[in-house]
């Protein structure tokens, strides 16, 4: 594996490069819509029934189908891989944050009210603080997701270190496709890692553990 | 939707093929997986290793999985059950071991009490109690397969990815877009099929108790 990269550096780092962009687009999509949404759906508790509904169906769709299924509508590519990495780990986080919200102890957002707290005001300074914890368990799993769902994004042209897997399988280049395949599992498991520690330095730093 | 129309067949075939991967997969797992768990459930030291390999290995995507196999078993039906065995086991193992400790202490008691002997516990009390987690373990583990065998079709296992793969070096949107659906509904329709015996078999316990 070392040999190959060290004799391919820049296809290499293209790869790696390519791999992280699509990633963090698609991370970066996913906090955008499911941190406002799940807040939104905490508040209208009829329409929470119906998304949380949607969303566990789109959970159970396999990531290969879900990265190929708008291929004739959107094409190949950088985007229609990130659209379809967003909706990948769009249901960790949704459910995570809806839930963390839910699960707020209401007689401290009571107290918080009797004090004089307004809406918005308990909502920043409780609920979202108490909710955290499992809110940043959701990012993790949405980060981890969409890092291992990437290594598809090469079957539709996203790039990335599948296409060292796939590109090696067709030339029948195997140093390369074991490359490939062990910096992706590397990869994966180092973001699950650092997501790891970061959640733990978070929840010991605001003292809300257990 | 004419190539649906003329080559249902074809689908049927990906579709037999797919549902063979998972069942014999599945079937492999249970096998290895529930004497795992009960060895796990027994001895805690075990069942963190089992849930840190677990963490690791589930965490690694299936095509790399699939690669890296290459070198050493090749191609075909047998090196993809091997992958979806991997991402299985765990899964199974984890469930069993946590839904046998779950059963409460005193009921164990109780059969003490009445003379069961470690075996007869086992299977007449302790796994019908554990059955809702271990059901739910199934769960996951077919909606994993279901997933991790399109993607066996990378290395000639065959399966509904087959005909993903055909479509997009062909070009043909249509059937990439047949294949997509097809899997999502398997997906679908055995998340849904789990999740009601789950139920049941929660509901039923809870009469009982």
């Amino acid at each position: 594996m070392l040999q190959w990269i060290a004799d391919n550096p820049r296809i290499f780092t293209v790869a790696l490069q390519n791999h992280l962009w699509i990633s963090a687009a698609a991370l970066a999509a996913v906090l955008a819509i499911a941190l406002p949404l799940g807040l939104a759906l905490t508040r209208r508790r009829a329409l929470a029934g119906a998304a949380i509904g949607i969303v566990n169906v789109l959970r159970t769709v396999p990531s290969l189908a879900l990265l190929v299924i708008m291929l004739p509508v959107l094409g190949t590519g950088f985007l229609p891989s990130v659209v379809a990495l967003t909706l990948y780990g769009l249901p960790a986080l949704l459910l995570n944050t809806y839930t963390g919200l839910t699960e707020v102890d209401r007689d401290i957002v009571d107290a918080a009210r009797g004090q004089g707290f307004s809406d918005r005001q308990v909502m920043t300074r409780i609920e979202i603080p108490l909710a955290l914890p499992v809110v940043f368990a959701g990012v993790r799993t949405a980060a981890v997701q969409i890092v291992s769902a990437a290594t598809l994004a090469a079957f539709i042209g996203g790039g990335g270190l599948g296409e060292l897997i796939t590109s090696g399988m067709a030339n029948f280049n195997f140093p390369q496709l074991v490359a490939g395949a062990l910096a992706v599992a590397l990869l994966a498991l180092a973001v699950e890692l650092a997501f790891a520690a970061l959640e733990w330095v978070m929840t010991r730093s605001t003292g809300l553990r257990d | 939707m004419s190539w649906l129309v003329e080559n249902y067949d074809r689908l049927l075939v990906a579709l037999w093929e797919h549902i063979q991967l998972v069942g014999v997969g599945l079937a492999i797992s249970l096998a290895l997986g529930l004497p795992l768990g009960v060895v796990a459930a027994r001895r805690p030291g075990f069942a963190v290793f089992i849930l840190l390999v677990s963490g690791a290995l589930y965490t690694v995507p299936a095509l790399a999985i699939f690669a890296l196999l290459i070198p050493y078993l090749g191609l075909g039906f047998w090196p993809a059950i091997v992958a979806l065995v991997a991402y299985a086991l765990l899964i199974i193992i984890r469930n069993v071991s946590t839904g046998l400790r779950q059963v409460s202490p005193d009921i164990l008691d109780a059969a003490q009490g009445m003379g069961y002997g470690p075996m007869r516990r086992l299977f007449a009390i302790e796994l019908p109690l554990a059955m809702p987690v271990i059901v739910a373990g199934i769960r996951i583990t077919v909606v994993t397969q279901v997933s991790v065998a399109t993607v066996a079709a990378f290395i000639n296992a065959g399966g509904l990815g087959d005909i993903i793969f055909q479509g997009i070096t062909q070009d043909f949107g249509e059937k990439v877009v047949i294949g997509a659906v097809a899997t999502s509904a398997l997906a679908v329709a055995c998340d849904e099929a789990l999740r009601r015996i789950e139920m049941r078999l929660r509901a039923a316990q809870a009469d009982a108790l």
